[in-house]
């Protein structure tokens, strides 16, 4: 009992209240330029936006999984289909990409920060600011009328649908006002993660030993530059026309509306390439640790990586064949397209290669990369069908289109952003994610999204098109259609108990240590959580997996790599 | 990480963390500029109505103008890097000088073609896409020059020094590319539109 404190009278409670604590708290959050806890900050947010526009898909499915139905109204179908779109590109993949790069790319190459931590948090907030923008247009304009002033011109806003005569009211305002806000957002991310690859390094790390996500993280903000802009000026002009009465897609005055279309898909294409380009950096990391084997053919990966880049800025006009191109724009399209299939392949062979005689352990995040590895292959199949004009003008705006491009954008994207999470985890919260749970995520998520999109495909062959309210009972679609559902709900089951683990995890999951996985990169040599200063000392490395040299000082790699 | 085994590279450089950033924001503007250009181009001759390029002066003593704040700042930058704080006082605030010329000289254009012409952005097709496009460059300039004079009173303050070179070029390398823009949109607008 000695060393209990006894109350003096007319002593000051200096403790801080709850209350005042937790205002500390947030406040840390709101100030901080930390690139972890900038990085925590995109994911949390990317998450809650991922159940958001999850449930606007949700909605969606039971709308059309009966013929004739009345679950929601055609105005509230239209705003939900362009508010998941564009949630899903901007808030969540935009997000969830920058949020990752943010937290690893710093801890990969050795540095304490990223490049311009100021610039880190003016990003983030510019982001976080446009997406509840665009969120704000439920209850804003005249959306407190009960009409909801939600974008409801398709995630792509094709002109002339978008001017003032056709869409009275501000639900086109937010949609482009909320994105260049965003868009700038990214831009600043974009030039941080550039900055800091190239200005950064610790010393030894080379760009031919930085980390493959690395790379891909660079090759993504290189191309975020060239991408988002575009966008950023096309609703410029939008704007500019909707407010100052100009002219640019007005077609009476002389303006043409196809304008938009190639200003929006010389975004909207590189767009889906920046999003997958992080992807293929997290299957980089994840299958050479879960197969024990030094990546296959890195240079061949980096290579392929700035090639996709490159031949995905010559592509966008693949979306626009049914518009009437001449013969000579179409084989070019058809011809540029295609040749996106060289690079991935490369990528795919690579990553077999790397899985190929090596001692392969299927934890969680292996099973969401082997069946990305799949998914991927399939969706690039579906997508050299969908390059070759004749096929497409059968097949544009059907559901067949949709099937293919959420095979690159769930199957491949989101299964490898989920073997992030399970692989990064411990790295971040110092807890593993549940295993158990974690394979129940997966197997669901694995069936209900080959549930969803695979029957996709058919009932896209079969005639449906994409964006409608509802369909007559005659059409043959009727039990395609509610298997969709059946597997949208399979799918949100999955999320939800993803959300779950992450919750049940961080509270009571198993004590990682510094490296759970036995992997190789300079993340893992820090401690779970890492400290705000990163490495008490600056690391030095002579390979491209200096875990490994620490490792196995009597057989390191710096020995065969040249 | 004393651990690892010492990597003697005393050689190891790397690029400067403003310059990359400056270079990936000039890349980005480029794209952004590259669109609003070809606006321009797609849209020469398809006005329907109302004036034309034709009664466009070229801008002759703008352009020099402009030209020439490149070389002043490069004349500023040579003079910091050397220590030499009062030439290089002196090349900034004549930069500072061109640079508001030249937005003179765009406000009485655009005052006579609002007036006189009777071309305003909703007037038709030529003036939405000319607005736009030498707008967006004179944005440019005026965010240049908001940041040429806060360097310009941090200089008359007495608080910029030799050791701040690294960032003077980084802001002027901004500067540059609005002049190398300009001859883009000096070209595709008064020369090849006309």
């Amino acid at each position: 009992m000695a060393d209990q404190t006894y109350p003096i009278p007319g002593i000051l409670d200096t403790t801080p209240s709850r209350a005042a604590r937790l205002v500390e708290w947030v406040h840390s959050w709101v100030v901080t330029v930390d690139h972890k806890r900038l990085g925590i900050l995109y994911i949390v947010y990317a998450l809650f936006f991922l159940l958001v526009a999850g449930a606007e898909a949700m909605a969606m499915r039971i709308q059309l999984a009966v013929p004739n139905n009345h679950f929601l109204s055609p105005e509230l179908f239209n705003e939900f289909f362009t508010m998941h779109g564009t949630t899903m590109v901007f808030l969540v993949g935009m997000t969830i990409i920058f949020g990752i790069g943010n937290y690893l790319v710093p801890l990969m190459i050795g540095a304490r920060d990223m490049a311009f931590p100021r610039l880190n948090a003016f990003s983030f907030w510019m982001s976080a600011f446009g997406g509840l923008f665009l969120y704000f247009s439920f209850v804003g304009g005249f959306g407190l009328y009960g009409m909801g002033s939600a974008p409801d011109v398709t995630w792509w806003a094709y002109a002339p649908l978008t001017a003032k005569a056709f869409t009275p009211g501000h639900n086109t305002d937010y949609w482009a006002l909320s994105l260049i806000v965003m868009g700038f957002g990214t831009l600043g991310a974009a030039i941080n993660i550039l900055a800091t690859a190239f200005s950064m390094r610790c010393r030894g790390m080379t760009l031919f030993r930085m980390p493959l996500f690395v790379w891909l993280m660079v090759v993504t903000s290189g191309l975020t530059l060239i991408t988002i802009t575009p966008l950023t000026a096309a609703q410029v002009m939008l704007i500019i026309d909707r407010y100052l009465g100009a002219h640019f897609f007005d077609a009476q005055a002389g303006g043409a509306p196809i304008v938009w279309m190639h200003f929006f898909w010389i975004f909207g294409h590189p767009e889906v390439y920046v999003l997958i380009l992080p992807a293929f950096g997290i299957a980089s990391e994840v299958i050479p640790v879960f197969s024990r084997k030094a990546i296959f053919g890195y240079p061949a990966m980096v290579a392929a990586s700035v090639g996709i880049a490159f031949v995905s800025t010559t592509v966008w006009a693949h979306h626009m064949f049914t518009v009437g191109m001449t013969s000579v724009g179409n084989s070019f399209f058809v011809l540029s397209t295609m040749m996106v299939g060289i690079p991935t392949a490369i990528k795919i062979f690579n990553w077999t290669a790397t899985m190929w005689g090596g001692k392969i352990r299927f934890a969680t995040p292996m099973l969401f990369c082997t069946a990305f590895l799949f998914q991927f292959l399939c969706a690039g199949l579906t997508g050299i069908m969908l390059a070759s004009a004749p096929w497409n003008w059968q097949l544009h705006n059907s559901y067949f289109v949709i099937a293919h491009f959420h095979y690159t954008l769930t199957g491949s994207f989101i299964f490898c952003i989920f073997a992030a999470f399970y692989y990064w985890y411990p790295k971040v919260t110092g807890r593993m994610l549940s295993e158990k749970l974690g394979k129940r995520h997966f197997w669901l998520f694995f069936i209900g999204f080959h549930l969803t999109f695979d029957t996709m495909h058919f009932v896209g062959i079969l005639g449906m098109p994409r964006s409608i309210y509802t369909y007559e009972a005659d059409r043959g679609w009727n039990t395609l259609n509610f298997w969709i559902s059946v597997g949208g709900l399979i799918q949100g089951i999955a999320v939800l108990i993803f959300a779950w683990n992450l919750i049940r995890s961080y509270l009571h999951g198993e004590e990682s240590g510094n490296d759970p996985w036995d992997a190789w990169t300079l993340e893992w040599s820090t401690p779970s959580p890492p400290p705000a200063y990163n490495f008490a000392e600056d690391p030095v490395v002579r390979s491209r997996r200096p875990l490994w040299d620490l490792k196995h000082p009597h057989d390191p790699d710096w020995k065969y790599e040249r | 990480m004393s651990t690892f085994p010492i990597f003697a590279d005393e050689n190891w450089r790397l690029p400067a963390r403003g310059r990359v950033g400056m270079f990936a924001l000039i890349i980005a503007e480029s794209a952004i500029f590259t669109i609003f250009v070809v606006a321009y181009v797609y849209y020469i001759g398809r006005s329907t109505y109302g004036p034309t390029p034709q009664i466009l002066d070229v801008p002759v003593f703008n352009t020099i103008c402009l030209l020439s704040s490149s070389v002043t700042v490069i004349f500023a930058e040579h003079a910091i890097k050397h220590g030499r704080l009062r030439a290089f006082g002196l090349w900034w605030a004549a930069t500072i000088l061109l640079g508001i010329e030249f937005m003179t000289g765009t406000g009485m254009e655009w005052l006579r073609l609002i007036y006189k012409d009777g071309l305003s952005i909703r007037t038709n097709l030529f003036g939405t896409t000319f607005y736009s496009l030498v707008g967006l460059h004179a944005t440019h300039v005026i965010v240049g020059l908001i940041g040429l004079s806060v360097i310009m009173a941090f200089t008359l303050a007495g608080r910029v020094e030799e050791r701040h070179a690294e960032r003077i070029q980084v802001f002027a390398l901004y500067w540059h590319f609005v002049d190398a823009v300009w001859v883009v949109v000096f070209t595709v607008v008064y020369i090849l539109g006309r």
